[in-house]
């Protein structure tokens, strides 16, 4: 790629005044580096994965409303995780913790185990068991 | 308490805090010349392994394997430690800042405040130098970062006890011992040698035949999972080849810089030829990002559309095979 080519496109760093370093080649080949504000193919790249995570969200927050899914399943999206992660944050295996899902079972789930849950999403125990969206 | 230290923004972060460690220490070893000698570059697949609901494809050797290859290469020594608890870990680098060293930190990416919203993922295998700490805060050089910043003690905490795949277990790194010459030509040369094996090998998922193997998948991919997964995966593969830390081109434009500086070093007018090469092939692995983005920017897939940039990616493939058996000869 040459210098005078590296894409300065808007992008998901432009808000922040980021900018990232490429190595480019200059006039003679040789290669140098330089700064990109970024570039359009990654940028809808991340806003794909982006729409997609708030697609789960979405769904995940229809499904507790309807009494199909626990809280635990929304705050995880919500958190960007999935359950290889949040199994591990909490420390329990992933059985388990899918286990809590159900609505069932995690009405049922005492105050120390939802203080693990809580703490991992960073909310109280209350907002875990309340469940409420704004 | 703040020790001294100079920060160089860098494009990948392990080669980033590697060279301005080792420059902080009298060595001075440029990013290039740190990927190439540690034998980053690479590729493997690995359709078992999910992240972010998508086949793992990686561009790069694993965590940590870079500076260490390094480090054998030139005879380096670098201390790593691992905590089990947060409160030996701090005490640990609190030690080292108080002995004017400054220390090489593995930490997840999704509390990093300072990185924007977007970018904030699961992700454990980013590198920081901390070199000072004040009483709210720690002092931090991300070398993806422009300028220095900051985090607080608790985001420090959290950072470098994040949880998940390469759980980075507070873990910290600095060398202890650097000799006062060092054999750049033979290190350049074994970092070449591994590469080529590595992207030459006869395994399936890894290297040139793991890009063969991701060209056939990707035919498949829209009748196998259906428009929207496709989609993902495929915006997923370009994520994991253009974002920040790659340089461009999957790491190909850094790869090629290191072979034009090892060309020079080693007096071999061959390697700079070869450098042009790489550049080259970076420039099409740039072009198979772009027709991928219209691929799931449009939001359709046409079996058409991705058949075009399966042979695409085969042609790459095709390419690199020639070139790292090129390079294997160049240097032997």
């Amino acid at each position: 790629m040459e210098k005078e080519k590296v894409p300065q496109d808007k992008g998901n760093l432009t808000k922040n005044n980021l900018k990232e370093l490429l190595y480019a080649t200059d006039e003679n080949g040789e290669y140098t580096t330089t700064l990109s504000t970024g570039w359009e193919p990654k940028t809808i790249a991340l806003s794909n994965s982006i729409d997609e995570i708030n697609e789960r969200i979405a769904e995940a927050k229809m499904k507790v409303e309807i009494g199909e899914a626990s809280p635990i399943c929304y705050y995880m999206e919500v958190n960007k995780m999935d359950l290889t992660i949040l199994a591990s944050y909490v420390g329990m295996w992933k059985w388990r913790v899918k286990r809590h899902f159900k609505p069932a079972v995690f009405a049922k789930l005492s105050d120390s185990i939802l203080k693990k849950y809580a703490d991992t999403f960073e909310i109280s125990v209350e907002k875990l068991k309340n469940f409420k969206t704004d | 308490m703040q020790v001294t230290f100079t920060h160089h923004q860098s494009a990948h972060c392990e080669n980033g805090v590697a060279s301005n460690l080792l420059k902080n220490n009298g060595l001075n070893i440029s990013e290039p010349m740190v990927f190439g000698i540690g034998s980053g570059l690479f590729f493997v697949y690995l359709p078992f392994i999910k992240v972010n609901y998508a086949p793992a494809i990686s561009y790069r050797t694993l965590p940590g394997q870079i500076f260490n290859k390094l480090a054998s290469r030139l005879n380096l020594k670098i201390k790593r430690q691992k905590f089990s608890s947060a409160v030996n870990a701090n005490k640990a680098l609190d030690e080292n800042l108080k002995n004017n060293i400054p220390t090489g930190l593995q930490v997840g990416v999704y509390n990093l405040s300072y990185f924007p919203d977007e970018y904030r993922f699961h992700f454990n295998a980013h590198n920081l130098v901390v070199y000072g700490k004040t009483e709210t805060d720690y002092l931090i050089s991300d070398p993806v970062m422009e300028t220095v910043t900051t985090l607080t003690h608790d985001e420090l905490d959290k950072v470098r006890f994040a949880k998940g795949a390469f759980a980075p277990r507070g873990q910290m790194y600095y060398p202890i011992q650097i000799p006062k010459d060092v054999d750049l030509k033979s290190a350049i040369i074994k970092g070449i040698k591994n590469t080529c094996r590595d992207m030459l090998a006869p395994m399936p998922i890894i290297g040139v035949r793991g890009i063969k193997f991701v060209s056939r998948q990707i035919r498949k991919w829209p009748v196998k999972h259906g428009t929207k997964k496709a989609n993902h995966y495929l915006a997923q593969m370009v994520r994991m080849q253009e974002e920040i830390g790659t340089g461009g081109g999957g790491f190909r434009f850094i790869y090629a810089a290191f072979l034009q500086e090892a060309s020079v070093i080693l007096g071999n007018e061959e390697l700079k030829n070869l450098s042009k090469e790489m550049t080259q092939i970076g420039d099409s692995w740039r072009d198979f990002a772009v027709e991928a983005s219209r691929i799931y920017k449009n939001r359709s897939a046409k079996e058409d559309a991705y058949n075009a940039i399966a042979d695409e990616l085969l042609s790459i493939a095709n390419r690199e095979e020639i070139f790292f058996k090129k390079l294997k000869k160049a240097i032997s």
